[in-house]
């Protein structure tokens, strides 16, 4: 055998400069996300698709807005509530978002303990992430139901386009079940942390593979996804 | 990389190994059917595929009869007509094409082809097949719902999608949408897989640029699709509440037989930005795998390199990313803005440039080669026949002053079966042909596989190139009986008959196909390792068919880029990517 050595590492040696070298080194040995496990990647990639879903809901939120002929309602009123006798628009979103988003601090600190590997930080940390997680997901069932109350009808409401309806129902249903999946998420991983399955590296029952310290961090991409995607709701469908 | 000098191989422990977990199966059940092999999910999304392909081929049967021979079945009254259309398409389309081709070939191929023992996470792997059959029996189920499937034609375009006219108003089109959300779901479980395994499981050597060109369409295709399914999904979503809930995100204001309907304020155009956004690159997340695999086939049967490897890799990675810019071309009648028409016709002309490009360069490797007209050389050849055929006539269609007259009529079904239909269905053909030595460790019948060929080649002409024809005289698609109409002359009648009896021929022909499939699993010729003596790493597996986890003891490292064939001074005419003799090109 007069050279036994791949191609590619003569290439690397070489060292091309500008897109060359962009190139050679997203398509090089192996990996192209060198730092990368194979569950990041993936969670990564799902996000994009995840994104594309996002933008198709609210884009045609804000078309059917602009196709329908009647006058949208003032969501400044529509989601005011009455405390102590006067009347506060976005009181409860604004709780909301709150919420959530110091959902997404103590997700990253969850993170950094998992990266310590301290066990019972990292599940308290999460617990108190999927306890901000479900406070979030009650209040939007105490949304929902107050607008029932008030005539709000996927087909139907008492103050203007019906699309208004249709759009609140189906972006914040679609939102919601994505933080549910996510609270449901976290109290599964929290457990494995707790119990000392990535430090036994105990075996999933479904997947049969070693669990990893990792998937915290993974479960936390997907954590601050959904909180990200809420910053856009809020701003589109809440605040416009 | 520096250890990768040492050829030992097994000795370097592999970096992913702690991820590397293989699920061992225990049982016949999680061996064969609740299987985790990549390999055997391969097959079972292939049989699911061809199945319900056989579906889409029995109605496209009786569509021909109607439409060659009209009042002669009464059983094929206008509603049913309709169903047949619509079930035909989607069934086409999404459920065989899409199936076979990211599901088939993508999971039988990618783990093989990149060294890998496995997809990366097979039990996600595993759900995504049994989602697809979800989604396959919950469309067959509405064959038998109440008033049958949808009849709305395969775009669902709405209102009349929705609507009380439309067949299928019921359950049908309930069904069709909550079995393309299925489908969606089950795909990106999938097409997750795919994307992760080429991008981070390769083994040693294998970098991007050394993949062969059916990683490569495959890859960039499901890159794409995870990024248009999405359209589709929020569209159905959103259909399904205007069906079931009285919502009105696609419905404007509508009298129906005389009664005014609860919807209104809807736009119906919304719906065709979404379904094309995702229809679009639909045709392309078709025609990439296509690409890939065709390239191969050439490469191997004339005993060539690729020429332009480099270039065909970009042609690719354009053509992915340009399909998604060039969606309102299949809307340039629903009174768009020209200005849009004439930025959507540029940037649909542009395509042809990478595909040109891929065109020349798949000559060029032919050109002068050692060809061996073998059975899946003969489907490569007819792919570029076919294909070219279909894009030259998508370049009248992309131009809104010729594609207006020519909209609706049956030369725009000629185009996209030639470009979208025969041609990936040829290379499904060639595929399969040129891997089944490898699944099942026996060749298909030569002589069956020639008739085949020929019968389909000849046959997909006969019935195609006439309907462009029956385009330019102005007779319209989806007419379930064209009556006495001044403009459509009595020889378009007889033409239509004629196609008719051909379309029948060709299915018959798909029949040997099938009996070749079976009977050549028993009494085909032993393959050996490496009928075709091809270089990529699929035909150098330890076992054939290859076994669970591929390669046995060690990996394989890959020392070349796929196509060193006949290369002066090599002892054979083929180094296999593995073989780490450094004659000629290395790349």
């Amino acid at each position: 055998m007069p050279d036994t050595a791949p191609a590619d590492a003569q290439d690397t040696m070489m060292q091309p400069g500008g897109w060359r070298s962009l190139v050679a080194d997203w398509s090089s040995d192996q990996r192209a996300f060198k730092s990368a496990s194979w569950g990041k990647a993936m969670m990564w990639i799902f996000l994009l698709s995840d994104t594309f879903i996002f933008s198709c809901f609210l884009i045609s939120y804000m078309t059917v807005r602009m196709s329908t002929v009647v006058p949208w309602p003032n969501p400044s009123e529509v989601f005011a509530l009455e405390i102590g006798g006067t009347s506060l628009p976005l009181i409860l979103i604004a709780i909301m978002t709150f919420v959530l988003i110091s959902s997404s601090g103590t997700m990253a600190m969850a993170v950094n303990f998992a990266y310590r590997r301290d066990r019972v930080r990292t599940a308290l940390l999460m617990l108190v992430t999927a306890a901000f997680g479900a406070a979030f997901v009650g209040m939007q069932a105490f949304e929902w139901t107050k607008l029932i109350h008030e005539g709000v009808r996927p087909w139907e409401n008492p103050w203007g386009a019906p699309q208004f309806g249709s759009a609140f129902f189906m972006i914040t249903g679609f939102h919601g079940t994505h933080v549910t999946i996510g609270v449901i998420f976290l109290l599964i991983i929290a457990r494995k942390v707790w119990r000392g399955d990535f430090d036994q590296q105990r075996k999933g029952f479904f997947t049969s593979r070693k669990g990893r310290w990792e998937i915290v961090e993974i479960t936390g991409l997907y954590w601050h996804f959904v909180d990200l995607v809420w910053v856009f709701i809020f701003a589109l469908f809440y605040l416009w | 990389m520096g250890d990768v000098a040492d050829a030992a191989g097994a000795a370097i422990p592999h970096p992913d190994s702690e991820e590397d977990d293989l699920y061992h199966p225990h049982s016949w059940l999680t061996k064969y059917v609740f299987s985790q092999d990549a390999k055997v999910i391969g097959v079972q999304y292939s049989l699911t595929a061809i199945s319900i392909g056989m579906v889409a081929l029995v109605l496209s049967w009786l569509m021909r009869l109607q439409l060659g021979f009209p009042g002669t079945f009464d059983f094929i009254d206008p509603p049913a007509y309709y169903q047949f259309i619509t079930m035909h398409g989607m069934i086409m389309v999404v459920y065989l094409l899409t199936a076979l081709f990211l599901g088939g070939f993508g999971n039988y191929l990618i783990p093989l082809m990149l060294g890998a023992r496995d997809m990366v996470f097979p039990y996600v792997n595993m759900l995504s097949y049994w989602i697809y059959l979800l989604a396959v029996l919950v469309l067959v189920a509405s064959f038998f719902a109440p008033g049958g499937p949808t009849g709305a034609g395969w775009t669902l375009y709405p209102p009349q999608a929705v609507l009380s006219g439309t067949p299928g108003q019921e359950w049908g089109i309930v069904l069709m949408l909550v079995s393309l959300a299925l489908f969606i779901i089950g795909f990106t479980m999938g097409g997750l897989n795919y994307v992760v395994t080429v991008l981070q499981a390769r083994t040693r050597g294998m970098t991007l640029m050394r993949m062969p060109l059916t990683i490569w369409g495959i890859f960039t295709a499901t890159v794409m699709a995870l990024l248009a399914f999405p359209a589709l999904l929020v569209g159905a979503v959103m259909m399904l509440l205007d069906r079931l809930l009285g919502t009105s995100f696609f419905m404007p204001s509508l009298v129906e037989m005389g009664q005014q309907l609860r919807y209104g304020g809807g736009s119906p155009i919304l719906f065709q930005h979404l379904f094309w956004f995702f229809g679009h690159p639909e045709v392309y997340i078709v025609a990439l795998p296509a690409f890939g695999i065709v390239s191969d086939l050439i490469a191997t049967h004339a005993r060539r390199n690729i020429f332009g490897y480099r270039m065909m890799v970009w042609a690719i990675v354009a053509i992915g990313a340009l399909s998604f810019v060039v969606w309102a071309h299949h809307m340039y009648v629903s009174g768009m803005h020209p200005y849009f028409g004439f930025f959507f016709a540029t940037t649909t002309l542009i395509i042809a440039i990478p595909t040109a490009l891929k065109l020349y360069n798949w000559l060029l490797t032919l050109w002068r080669g050692d060809i061996h007209l073998t059975v899946p050389m003969l489907f490569a050849l007819g792919f570029i026949v076919t294909f070219v055929n279909g894009g030259l006539t998508g370049l009248f269609l992309g131009n809104v002053v010729v594609d207006v007259p020519l909209s609706d009529t049956m030369f725009v079904v000629a185009h996209f079966h030639m470009v979208m239909g025969v041609a990936p269905v040829m290379v499904i053909f060639g595929g399969l042909y040129h891997w089944y030595p490898k699944v099942t460790g026996r060749l298909l019948n030569e002589t069956l596989g020639r008739i085949h060929f020929w019968v389909t080649f000849l046959g997909a002409y006969l019935i195609f190139f006439p309907m462009h024809y029956l385009g330019l005289l102005g007779v319209p698609r989806r007419y379930h009986d064209l009556g006495q109409t001044a403009f459509v002359p009595d020889s378009a009648h007889t033409l239509n008959a004629f196609i008719s009896v051909v379309a029948l021929t060709v299915g018959v022909a798909q029949l040997i196909f099938l009996f070749n499939l079976f009977w050549s699993l028993r009494h085909g010729r032993n393959a050996g390792g490496n009928p075709w003596n091809a270089t990529t790493l699929e035909w150098q597996t330890p076992e054939t068919p290859p076994g669970h986890g591929n390669w046995g003891a060690a990996q394989p490292v890959v020392y070349r880029w796929a196509y060193d064939y006949s290369v002066p001074g090599a002892e054979r005419d083929f180094i296999p990517q593995n073989d780490p003799t450094a004659v000629g090109m290395t790349r």
